[in-house]
């Protein structure tokens, strides 16, 4: 990193040097940008990141499987539930299972629910940094009962930890389907609210249209997967594309826009939230009594009962927690479409007790990297647009 | 499907390959790597889905680079690998694609594999003056003796260092 104290030659003419961050109200999360202005046009601008690097991948390595879930909470914390669907999902891909129906149709309803309070946090933040407070208070009201449902399913609002390999670590519990049912009619008329305020405005499509352009081309280039993504017109969704957890028994409709710009994400992640609503719906349509964990001892811990009353089960228990699960040897990369974009989790196994290798393919490293290519030649206004727009969160780009 | 393709197109380049899952893998020398790319990239390749490594420290080539490349039209994955050892580099793909940019300064960064070519290869998510790789095995899990002040013991393993 230069140095950001002026030199001399950065003196000459206007040259101004802006830092933004790493802690700054609009950058959500730590990571910090070093803008070179001339006059209000950016002319050059540099991200650092590595704020809230934590490590994850290599904690990855000395952990178990299992204790990994809790870690995946704190990558994207703005929908952790869906790290864990995510992790979990690769996780069984290694081992060649396959849950259960009603873990499934449980795991796509809390996804769903968590891209809904993701694209919430993503709006109304970036409506609040430009300048719009009203439509944010619209939305949160919304993510408050998202919480509270992840709060009754998981015991916690936002590290979850909600999924184990092999299914979830206990079904929903009663009072969760009426208060989802409610949600869904509430939050209906709060994203109407929302675009009351926000689709028609003026100050709104100023600020928004025509910022942060990119091509469909340039956005595949430079690896965009997500809203961000099918804002520039790609239509790719892995929940059509390369189904998993039975997406394609679900009806519901790809947004995609044109031009790629704020205005554009902005409706794109609107949408989305409708079509989650959607496959909510669906999903409670046919929700059916079941297990929820996979019937294995060799994966699926035995209830607590059992263990104090059967021999088997003591010894599985003590199996499990002590020497972990038998893990095939190999190598699985598998991707789901969370709210940001492709997540995907690469996985290499020794068939040891921890993973040998664990990465994670963090959907908004790549979105990011391009951060300099779109402000370049814009105002410093717009740059705080497009950051919200893009959606970074610092958890899952610093792992 | 593809994989049959290149080795139509570049013959001898594949020097192993395997199917786990699904998910279909070949190993290239890194000699080979641009030619491979340009021919994924026309094949419509042209998502390049992430950059990695993985450090196996008992083996000559201690490290593979892995890839993973998403073709959008046909929806097919394909992992290539590229065995380096210590020292050696692999070239940059930023002159293809743009997100390698990042991606490679990573690697860089938590392996200390450098790319030909990279027009900016810096550390990513570590400090400039950070002592080590992070992601090598050899790496201690407590980031060893220069992150302890005089008189502490590592926090983790009673004092012992390197991981499990």
């Amino acid at each position: 990193m230069d140095s950001i104290a002026l030199s001399r030659q950065q003196l000459d003419g206007d040259r101004m040097i802006v830092n933004m961050g790493p802690s700054h109200p609009t950058t959500h999360g730590t990571l910090r940008i070093v803008l070179e202005l001339q006059g209000e046009t950016i002319t050059k601008a540099t991200p650092e990141m590595g704020y809230l690097h934590r490590g994850v991948e290599k904690l990855g390595e000395n952990l178990s499987y299992q204790q990994f879930i809790p870690l995946t909470d704190r990558l994207n914390y703005c929908s952790s539930i869906m790290n864990n669907v995510g992790y979990t999902t690769a996780v069984e891909k290694l081992l060649g299972i396959e849950i259960p129906k009603r873990a499934q149709q449980i795991r796509v309803l809390v996804s769903e629910l968590a891209r809904i309070a993701d694209h919430l946090v993503c709006v109304g933040v970036n409506a609040v940094d430009i300048g719009a407070f009203t439509a944010f208070l619209y939305l949160f009201r919304q993510r408050e009962t998202i919480y509270d449902l992840f709060e009754m399913a998981a015991g916690q609002r936002l590290h979850t930890s909600f999924t184990r390999i092999g299914g979830l670590f206990r079904d929903i519990p009663e009072g969760f389907v009426p208060l989802t049912e409610r949600f869904l009619v509430e939050c209906e008329a709060s994203l109407k609210e929302m675009e009351n305020l926000l689709s028609h405005n003026p100050i709104w499509h100023d600020r928004t249209k025509g910022i942060g352009v990119i091509s469909a081309e340039d956005a595949v280039n430079w690896g965009y997967s997500g809203p961000c993504l099918r804002a520039a017109g790609v239509p790719q969704d892995l929940r059509k594309a390369q189904p998993y957890l039975g997406y394609e028994t679900y009806d519901f409709d790809i947004p995609i826009g044109t031009t790629g710009d704020v205005f554009d994400r902005y409706l794109v992640r609107t949408e989305e939230m409708r079509q989650s609503l959607r496959i909510i719906r669906q999903v409670l349509d046919r929700l059916e009594p079941g297990p929820v964990m996979v019937d294995d001892p060799k994966i699926a811990l035995p209830s607590k009962e059992k263990v104090y009353t059967r021999m088997e089960s003591l010894i599985h228990h003590f199996k499990l927690i002590m020497h972990g699960m038998e893990m095939p040897v190999g190598e699985v990369y598998s991707a789901t479409e969370a709210a940001n974009g492709e997540l995907g989790f690469y996985i290499v196994s020794d068939g040891g007790k921890n993973p040998y290798r664990i990465r994670v393919r963090p959907p908004c490293l790549p979105i990011f990297s391009s951060f300099e290519d779109q402000v370049k030649g814009g105002l410093i206004a717009d740059a705080v647009a497009v950051l919200g727009a893009m959606n970074i969160i610092a958890g899952e780009l610093d792992r | 499907m593809i994989i049959e393709h290149i080795d139509a197109q570049l013959p001898g380049t594949i020097t192993d390959r395997h199917d786990f899952r699904g998910d279909q893998t070949i190993v290239i020398p890194r000699e080979s790597l641009l030619a491979l790319v340009a021919l994924l990239h026309r094949e419509g390749f042209q998502f390049l889905v992430d950059i990695t490594a993985v450090d196996w420290p008992e083996r000559e080539q201690r490290f593979d680079v892995v890839y993973h490349w998403l073709n959008l039209a046909s929806q097919e994955r394909l992992r290539v690998k590229v065995p380096v050892s210590d020292g050696q580099s692999v070239p940059s793909l930023t002159g293809t694609f743009k997100t390698a940019n990042w991606f490679e300064r990573e690697v860089f960064d938590l392996f200390g594999i450098r790319f030909d070519g990279h027009p900016d290869l810096r550390r990513l998510l570590t400090w400039d003056d950070f002592p080590g790789h992070a992601l090598r095995k050899d790496f201690p899990l407590d980031g060893g003796d220069v992150f302890c002040m005089e008189g502490c013991t590592a926090p983790f393993n009673n004092g012992e260092r390197g991981g499990e």
